[in-house]
């Protein structure tokens, strides 16, 4: 509270005609003071958690983003490669100055045992160059100037211009080689962007599955909240209590519950499956895939998202008063005009609270799509997942398509902040 | 929702078909979690209605899948744990977003709209990307699988509910009543504790619920950061759906329908002492 201006009301005046406090300050001194301290207090109750969040929580996320284009394995552990090849024009074979550096390079790096890192990371690029730079860095002792044909003796790789132009490009210690390969493109051994060959794309199309599919869920909520949320908000209490409840009970309830009761009725011996056998739909040998493929995600996951749809929808379809639909009818508009031109109007800050909620929640959903979606119902978070798991270069591949999703997710946020503010959230 | 008394023969047959087609989507969202309950009791270890349950055969049904869960040291374990870190990070969020939620709600807080923004960002971030982060960090600090590394990022996650809630129960909150109680002679600390405190208690012990619930029902962190000796529930239960599905999973399911039953009784209750209290505060 502003305890400074508090107990002591201003009016009184100095000689200078001056306001002042009741202790002789300046009454605009004393009131900038009160306001500076009462922010003070403000930030200082926001304070811990903003500090907690920012160290385990925004830090991190920042690290991880920046890790996707970092690229030190050939400028670390090649430094003095790195610095004498800045030099060669990239024509023909580098010069014995080059190869010399690479000879320190390489004995240094087989003394540390750094050297598999580097060969690990050009394999990559260009496969058999592993063994070509371990088996050299065993023999290194034994060779010495002139470098370039001591190389080469011990293997015709060296003698190979492409492996230098990549070595060339590695040393630049950022790289967007992990964002090219997300959306399928690489390099080719000139440096050029080119893209991937079709039986390595893969990344694109998850991203465009993620997108539709997410929209496809987003609509079937609106489609399924959307009368919903109307007849809830237009029933009597005693009622809309009571069908309330069928609503938050989903909502509070496990999503690993509502998975696994959708693994229960989807399966192929399950229980849709078996009442469409008992009704004589379908025979007992043509009984329908439903689960482990899109249709598994898209209903598992319309289920788990509606609630979110649903409540904000609600909260907004309570605020707006019966009579307006009665007095659009008295004018004489039909029951689907007055509903375009006056219910869904006003309902359209729900509306978008529950889009963003939904579509937001989807995009990056994994848990469902990896336990119900098979090989063709599963997200781009699924992918991230997979390569998590993986080798460094899978690892920052994953980071990579984490800042990609994460800056979608941002895109989206902050579009919806500019058009509906992002106070209406609200839950429960 | 009424019928209207203008409506005619075709308006009406509508809004019958559209209260039909509205039960069966409360019957969408409902069926599934009803069936699990049924088939928990199952006396074979299958995911299906058999023959001896369609029939009402007291012989189909048993609760020998309840014997398993409750017996088994593993699951009481996972359960212990999942207890263990819901219950801590529950405690932290709640304390640390209520001071959040207050400082927030003064008229003089300094840049509010974006460290609002911060504070809920846990909840906009894909659960995947918060998890691939905080592993990495965990990892790199020497803390992946351990409890203090879960509970951390459980507090991370409960917050922004917190702060919501609290913030929503504090726009309602009558500035008034501070004055009130400082004029008659009670301190600071007095006056959150015997004026402030009490009314946002429902608020608080809402956010409290959301951030527990979140913990427990919390997947891909947990599958990140929890070692043999933290997993919890979830864990335990994602790799049983993912391997052998086994009808242990949907006893636990059950219970955890009811106690998700026992949350949603206790929210019902604090809204409407809530809205109780709050017709006591003028204006």
């Amino acid at each position: 509270m502003t305890d400074a201006t508090m107990g002591n009301p201003p009016g009184n005046t100095d000689g200078d005609g001056e306001l002042t406090t009741a202790d002789g300050k300046p009454l605009a001194v004393a009131l900038h003071r009160s306001h500076r301290q009462a922010r003070r207090h403000a930030f200082l109750l926001v304070a811990p958690l903003l500090a907690f969040l920012v160290i385990t929580f925004l830090i991190p996320i920042a690290t991880m983003m920046t890790r996707s284009v970092q690229n030190y394995e050939v400028a670390d552990y090649l430094p003095n490669t790195t610095a004498a090849i800045e030099t060669w024009d990239a024509k023909g074979l580098p010069d014995e100055a080059v190869f010399a550096a690479m000879g320190e390079d390489v004995r240094i790096g087989a003394e540390n045992r750094t050297i598999g890192r580097v060969a690990a990371r050009i394999n990559r690029e260009i496969p058999g160059t592993r063994s070509q730079m371990m088996g050299t860095a065993r023999n290194i002792a034994e060779m010495g100037p002139p470098w370039r044909e001591a190389f080469i003796a011990q293997h015709e790789g060296w003698g190979n211009e492409e492996f230098w132009r990549l070595v060339k490009r590695e040393t630049r210690t950022l790289t967007p080689i992990y964002y090219l390969l997300s959306f399928d493109f690489e390099y080719n051994s000139y440096g050029e962007i080119v893209e991937r060959a079709p039986e390595y794309q893969v990344y694109r199309l998850m991203f465009i599955r993620t997108a539709w599919m997410s929209i496809l869920i987003t609509a079937l909520c609106i489609v399924l909240g959307y009368p919903v949320a109307h007849i809830l908000a237009n029933l009597p209490l005693r009622y809309s209590n009571l069908l309330m409840i069928l609503v938050l009970l989903p909502f509070w309830t496990s999503l690993l519950v509502r998975t696994s009761a959708w693994i229960v009725l989807l399966q192929q011996q399950g229980v849709v499956n078996d009442t469409l056998v008992w009704l004589g739909i379908i025979a007992d040998d043509g009984r329908i895939r439903l689960i482990y493929n899109q249709i598994g995600t898209i209903v598992a996951m319309t289920h788990i998202l509606l609630p979110f749809m649903i409540l904000p929808l609600y909260s907004v379809m309570k605020t707006v008063p019966p009579s307006y639909m009665r007095a659009a009818r008295s004018m004489g508009a039909g029951p689907l005009r007055s509903f375009i031109s006056i219910y869904l109007p006003l309902t359209v800050p729900g509306l978008a609270a529950g889009v963003l909620l939904v579509f937001i929640l989807a995009i990056g959903y994994y848990i469902t799509p990896a336990l119900v979606g098979g090989d063709t119902g599963i997200f781009i978070s699924n992918l991230i997942a997979g390569n998590m798991q993986g080798s460094t270069a899978e690892l920052k591949l994953a980071l990579a398509l984490s800042t990609i999703l994460l800056v979608a997710v941002l895109i989206i946020y902050w579009l919806f902040n500019k058009l509906v503010g992002v106070d209406r959230l609200k839950f429960g | 929702m009424a019928i209207p008394n203008y409506a005619g023969t075709g308006e009406r047959t509508w809004i019958w078909t559209y209260r039909f087609i509205c039960a069966l989507i409360f019957l969408f969202l409902i069926f599934p979690i009803i069936v699990i309950i049924p088939l928990s009791f199952n006396a074979e270890p299958y995911f299906t209605f058999t023959n001896a349950m369609m029939a009402l055969d007291p012989e189909g049904y048993s609760t020998r899948w309840y014997d398993a869960l409750f017996g088994s040291s593993e699951w009481m374990a996972s359960i212990r744990n999942s207890f263990i870190i819901s219950i801590s990070s529950t405690v932290i969020a709640t304390t640390l977003g209520t001071l959040a939620a207050l400082g927030l709600s003064r008229r003089d807080m300094p840049a509010r709209n974006l460290i609002t923004a911060l504070l809920i960002s846990p909840m906009i971030v894909p659960l995947i990307i918060t998890a691939a982060a905080l592993f990495s960090f965990y990892a790199r600090l020497d803390l992946a699988n351990t409890f203090f590394a879960i509970i951390m990022s459980h507090v991370v996650l409960g917050t922004p509910f917190v702060v919501i809630t609290v913030t929503a129960a504090l726009s309602s909150f009558d500035e008034q009543l501070i004055r009130a109680s400082r004029s008659m002679g009670a301190g600071k600390f007095r006056t959150f504790f015997q004026v402030v405190l009490p009314l946002l208690l429902p608020g608080v012990i809402a956010g409290g619920l959301f951030a527990f619930i979140t913990s427990l029902d919390e997947v891909v962190v947990v599958l990140f950061l929890a070692g043999p000796e933290q997993t919890p529930i979830t864990v335990r239960m994602f790799s049983g759906l993912r391997e052998e599905i086994s009808p242990t999973i949907l006893a636990l399911a059950t219970v955890l329908v009811a106690l998700s039953i026992v949350l949603l009784t206790v929210m019902e209750l604090i809204r409407r002492r809530g809205e109780k209290l709050r017709g006591l505060t003028p204006g």
